[in-house]
């Protein structure tokens, strides 16, 4: 809502105040003001001058030679606008004047004619072009006969007005008019409200009802319906002072009874409609829900479907408008207008806000019902706007109001005790500091002691309840007068939940092994959205949860991996030349089976990284050390190591990864993630070098976690280790036979390690020997040598018979 | 016999102390104190002497012994120190050569933001709570206030999945379950961090991804300006004890009264300027007094129980606090943005 501060001081008395002062003193009373823009830089030394002639320049087509009276002098000006012609009142820049933008006035010589000073148009002097009206959007202005020759035009144009742009939220409907925000603005200085004059003198001869009846079909969208008939109405410009406040405001001038009831619409913050009565065909209106594919052609020209949800307004048989939208075209008001249908109505705010927006038409209007206005200004607008009528379009009203009316306009009652008050506040207010407040809000209130019964004002719709009259008090009361205090009720202790515990030590770490946490997008695209999924949320056959109107189709799907975005953020730091990446990220997957959602999709938390590049590097000794798969492995071993899990890895052929390079994680027998290199081909689409990644639910990570692990005694006997190097197959795997060993070494071997691969010479071919480093323990005793050589051959027979491994000498 | 081993002692001595190489000084030993060593020689000349003589000649012998054994250990030690200097020269590094680097990770900064300000409100004891990032209509809307077709659902544009699903737009649904989980009986304060959605053009100030975190307290006889003091104490916590707080009324379909914050800007210290738009103050939260709709949907009867709620975004107290002037920065996950707040 812009506010005109000049147009605000025909309604309060601002005294002294500026409008930058009263623009925090509205904000820290709870309408926050934005911003405070003058209408025009101000301009010194521009002054409204009489065109006493206008001849061509002798030298040039498109220049006129204009003596022009400023009043003292008659000054020579070449002019090279248009509509310049003998007779009008103009604004000129006399020399050494400034114009906005820093345009400095000078005398000049134009084609050999002296020329001595400039005759300017609205743009010229600062005013924005998308409120210029259009007769002058191409040329000077031209002022009323009436402007006084010499006077300066700042205060005659209005140009050193100041508007508010005020942020008016849902709640305060009331603040979208100029009457709303005097109110408020008189609650804060405490001052009184000036209202308009809406008294009209009727045309006793004729009523409205001769010539118009109002039928509303649709009463529960369309409580009130008033038609207002005004005849032999002159179309032409509105007043100069109005069209000066409705540019303020954002409107641009039309004709008068354009921006009469745009005028009415900003001061009452009620929507009206004028009707051309001539072409609309008919001596009755009839309000009514649309008919499924009716079509009307709206006043921007352009032909509109209508669907069941909406109220139109007819003349019967056809659309004349869309109730609280916008006009029809066949009905608009135009240059030979003679009788005007005025409509003042009040239309339920769901019903338009459906209307908007499946129509998408969002207006001045609109957007007043859709917040809701106040019953008890419905009608006076209509007689305001007759009224301005009258004197400014010389119509002759006539009598009455065609009307439908069952619209509830009572006042709201609140009742509310002192105490209470102060008890939700946190205040100590006292009974007549709040009679004061009611007051300065001119609250119509019966008081008995302290308590209070408070008719809250129609206009007020946000008021209703206990805690909104709070809400009243405290703000006119001032915020900043509340005390500062700290809770006083129940204490709890505040800690981390151990699930919540356990995520931050994860994190900890990932930082500590040396990833950087990273955040990306939840929302993906289709092709990425089936990528690198883990095999056990595959296994689940989950439908990617669709958003129904994406604002890209890059960002329509919710992630069933967080790998696809994070190693979109690889290549985005590859191509800014950023290499040796090593991110993590741990978040949310959105796991559903429906293909229409009727539940929401299981959130699953779980933990990414990718890796690429060199992992360490010390240039001066020659040492680096390119990511492979056992550094993307150690980061995983070393997480579930840390928080004393065991888990087992498994080679796995996985879509988009390498089929050599890539192994499956398990927990307790069930696949909790993966870990390997990402395939050469996704690899070079995403421009990536060798890249590994891992994933893991870190949700069935979080249920098989002990936080509280019991103690155990620390051993008192020594150990005694032993290693033993097997020749194997080469398929075979070493993991598998360190399985093997722990369980044929159970439950003496306590730990058994691979220390060494070797493959190549002195091997038969297709063999390969690991060696294993096997920790013996009783922690009972001390072991004796036969029973570790026992244990010891037991194992290499198992291996052995499991293998067909020998023991390498 | 004395002056033999007078003698004796002289020369050894001279001749350790001209020694500069241990090895010399073995043969020295084995020369004096050998088992054919000149003093060796003479203690077998002492079977020749006198009873009276013996004694005193044996006394003498052995301090010359003694004075040998000490000067040539102390010499030892002198040399073999030397030897290990030089060794230690030898072995000298340039220690203005970097060190084996260590891997730094680190966190979001988003993260060590939400984890000071959990650890903050932990501290005045509040828990935290977590929940869906999709959510029911009635979660994320209805059950703050917010029925079907309210005009201030516009102020929140949404992602919905379906008419009945959507993305959280914000994390308030948290407080809505929070209240359920409690039965309406239960005081209770907590804060629920998280990830929420809006339908936004992502650019310099938007994303249609961000997070949240929101606090709300029930109990009996909850006042606003218990609020106002524990937005005052969070507010010097996280951005200093210097600075002030000033509420505002706002409207917030969950809470009435209801409140908006700014904090004295840091740039200016109140005066005006660039950064907080000539004002002074720079907006920093939400909330307000519990709706008593809200309470009662829940379970909370408001004739017997209030409470307050507030809500802030991470991202905009990190602009802020760290000068971040695109919020888009926190998702791109440049690894010279992330770089540059590793100790956050």
């Amino acid at each position: 809502m812009l506010v005109s501060y000049n147009w605000l001081k025909n309604y309060v008395d601002l005294g002294e105040i500026t409008p930058e002062e009263l623009a925090e003193k509205i904000t820290k009373s709870g309408i926050e003001v934005e911003g405070v823009e003058y209408v025009a830089e101000e301009s010194a030394d521009v002054v409204i001058g009489y065109v006493a002639s206008c001849e061509k320049h002798p030298d040039a087509d498109k220049l006129n030679l204009c003596q022009v009276n400023v009043g003292e002098e008659t000054l020579q000006i070449v002019c090279g606008a248009p509509n310049v012609e003998q007779g009008q009142k103009v604004a000129v820049a006399k020399p050494g004047a400034k114009l906005p933008g820093g345009i400095k006035i000078k005398r000049v010589k134009l084609r050999g004619v002296e020329s001595n000073g400039m005759i300017c148009s609205l743009q010229e002097l600062g005013m924005d072009e998308k409120y210029i009206p259009s007769q002058f959007a191409d040329g000077i202005f031209v002022f009323p006969e009436d402007a006084p020759v010499g006077e300066s035009v700042n205060t005659y144009l209005n140009l050193d007005d100041a508007v508010l742009e005020l942020d008016v939220l849902a709640n305060r409907a009331d603040a979208m008019s100029m009457l709303g925000v005097a109110y408020e603005v008189a609650a804060i200085l405490g001052e009184d409200v000036n209202l308009p004059e809406e008294s009209v003198t009727f045309s006793e001869d004729e009523s409205a009802e001769d010539y118009i009846s109002v039928n509303v079909d649709a009463k529960d969208l369309n409580p009130y319906y008033g038609a207002f008939l005004i005849k032999d109405v002159e179309i032409k410009p509105s007043p100069l002072w109005m069209r000066n406040y409705l540019m303020a405001a954002g409107i641009r001038p039309i004709n008068n009874v354009v921006d009469i009831t745009n005028y009415v619409l900003m001061e009452y913050g009620q929507p009206l409609h004028a009707f051309d009565y001539d072409r609309f065909n008919s001596k009755e209106i009839l309000v009514r829900r649309a008919v499924e594919g009716e079509k009307i052609v709206t006043l921007d020209d352009q032909e509109r479907t209508l669907t069941s949800d909406m109220l139109v307004i007819t003349n019967g048989s056809v659309p004349t408008a869309i109730a609280g939208v916008m006009g029809g075209a066949n009905t608009e008001v135009v240059e030979g207008t003679k009788t005007v249908l005025l409509e003042a109505a009040y239309f339920e705010g769901s019903s338009i806000r459906k209307t908007v927006k499946e129509t998408g038409l969002r207006s001045e209007s609109s957007s007043r019902f859709e917040k809701g206005v106040d019953p008890n200004r419905v009608k006076k607008a209509g007689l305001r706007a007759c009224q301005l009528l009258q004197q400014y379009a010389n119509g002759k009203v006539l009598t009455g109001v065609a009307e439908h009316d069952d619209l509830d306009k009572a006042e709201k009652v609140v009742s509310v005790i002192t105490d209470a008050i102060n008890e939700r506040l946190g205040t100590e207010i006292t009974d007549s500091e709040l009679g004061d407040i009611f007051q300065r809000l001119q609250f119509s209130f019966d008081q008995n002691e302290n308590s209070f019964t408070i008719h809250v004002p129609t206009r007020r719709k946000d008021i209703t309840i206990f805690e909104d009259m709070v809400e009243e008090v405290a703000r006119i009361y001032g915020y900043d007068k509340l005390p500062y205090t700290l809770p006083q009720g129940s204490n709890q202790a505040g800690a981390l939940t151990g699930r919540q515990l356990v995520k931050r030590r994860i994190k900890r770490f990932m930082q500590g092994a040396g990833l950087m946490e990273t955040l990306t997008y939840s929302l993906t695209n289709e092709k990425s959205v089936k990528q690198l999924m883990s095999p056990e949320v595959k296994a689940q056959n989950p439908v990617p949860v669709s958003l129904s109107l994406p604002m890209s189709e890059d960002r329509k799907y919710l992630r069933l991996s967080i790998l696809p975005e994070l190693l979109k953020t690889l290549s985005y730091n590859e191509a800014r030349n950023q290499s040796d990446l090593a991110y993590y990220e741990l978040g949310s997957v959105f796991i559903s089976d429906e293909t229409l959602l009727t539940k929401q999709p299981k959130e699953q938390l779980r933990l990414a990284a990718a890796l690429t590049g060199k992992w360490t590097e010390q240039p001066w000794q020659q040492e680096k050390k390119e990511v492979d798969f056992f550094v993307a492995k150690g980061i995983i071993e070393g997480l579930f190591n840390f928080l004393n899990l065991e888990v087992t890895f498994k080679p796995a052929k996985l879509d988009n990864m390498h089929h050599g390079r890539t192994a499956v994680i398990e927990l307790n027998e069930n696949t909790v993630g993966f870990v390997g290199q990402i395939h050469p081909t996704l690899a070079k689409e995403l421009d990536l070098r060798e890249t590994y990644v891992m994933e893991v639910n870190i949700d069935s990570l979080l249920s098989a976690f002990n936080n509280v692990p019991s103690y155990e005694d620390i051993p008192r006997y020594p150990a005694v280790t032993r290693d033993i190097a097997f020749i194997l197959d080469k398929e075979t795997l070493a993991g598998e036979v360190k399985q093997k060993i722990k369980e044929a070494g159970a439950p003496l071997v306590n730990s058994v390690q691979i220390f060494d691969l070797y493959e190549g010479a002195n091997l038969p071919e297709g063999k390969k020997s690991i060696a294993y480093r096997l920790l013996y323990q009783d922690p009972n005793k001390t072991l004796k040598d036969e029973e570790v050589d026992a244990s010891y051959e037991r194992i290499i027979e198992t291996i052995n018979s499991e293998f067909g491994a020998y023991v390498r000498s | 016999m004395k002056e033999q081993l007078e003698a004796i002692r002289v020369e050894a001595l001279e001749r350790i102390a001209e020694v500069e190489d241990i090895k010399t000084l073995q043969d020295i030993r084995i020369t004096y104190l050998g088992k054919k060593g000149s003093l060796t020689s003479v203690l077998k000349g002492m079977g020749k002497l006198s009873k009276e003589e013996r004694p005193v000649v044996g006394e003498i012998a052995n301090k010359v012994r003694d004075a040998i054994t000490t000067s040539l250990e102390a010499k030892i030690e002198v040399l073999e120190n030397a030897a290990l200097e030089k060794q230690l020269e030898a072995e000298s590094i340039d220690v203005t050569l970097p060190g084996r680097p260590v891997k730094v990770g680190g966190p979001h900064l988003l993260t060590s933001i939400v984890e000071e300000i959990e650890d903050l409100f932990i501290g005045m004891g509040y828990e935290i709570k977590e929940g869906p990032e999709v959510e029911t209509d009635y979660f994320n809307f209805e059950a703050l206030n917010l029925p079907k077709n309210h005009p201030a659902r516009d102020m929140q544009d949404t992602f919905y999945i379906t008419n009945e699903l959507l993305l959280r737009t914000h994390t308030s649904p948290v407080q809505a379950r929070t209240m359920r989980e409690y039965k309406g009986i239960k005081p209770f304060k907590m804060i629920c961090p998280g990830k929420v959605y809006r339908r936004d053009n992502d650019d310099a100030t938007h994303s249609h991804q961000f997070t949240q975190i929101e606090g709300l307290y029930v109990d009996k006889n909850v006042r606003m300006s218990d609020l106002k003091g524990t937005l005052d104490t969070f507010a010097k916590k996280m951005f200093g004890e210097d600075r002030s707080i000033r509420l505002r009324p706002s409207f917030f379909p969950f809470t009435e009264p209801s409140v908006e914050m700014d904090i004295s800007c840091k740039v200016c210290n109140g005066e005006g300027c660039s950064v907080c738009k000539g004002t002074g103050w720079i907006e920093i939260l939400g909330g307000g007094m519990v709706h008593p709709n809200v309470l009662e949907m829940a379970g909370y009867d408001p004739q017997v129980y209030s409470g307050f709620a507030f809500g802030m975004g991470p991202e905009r107290i990190a602009m802020l606090k760290y000068g971040v002037n695109d919020i888009r920065t926190f998702y791109t996950n440049d690894v010279r943005f992330l770089k540059q707040y590793h100790q956050a």
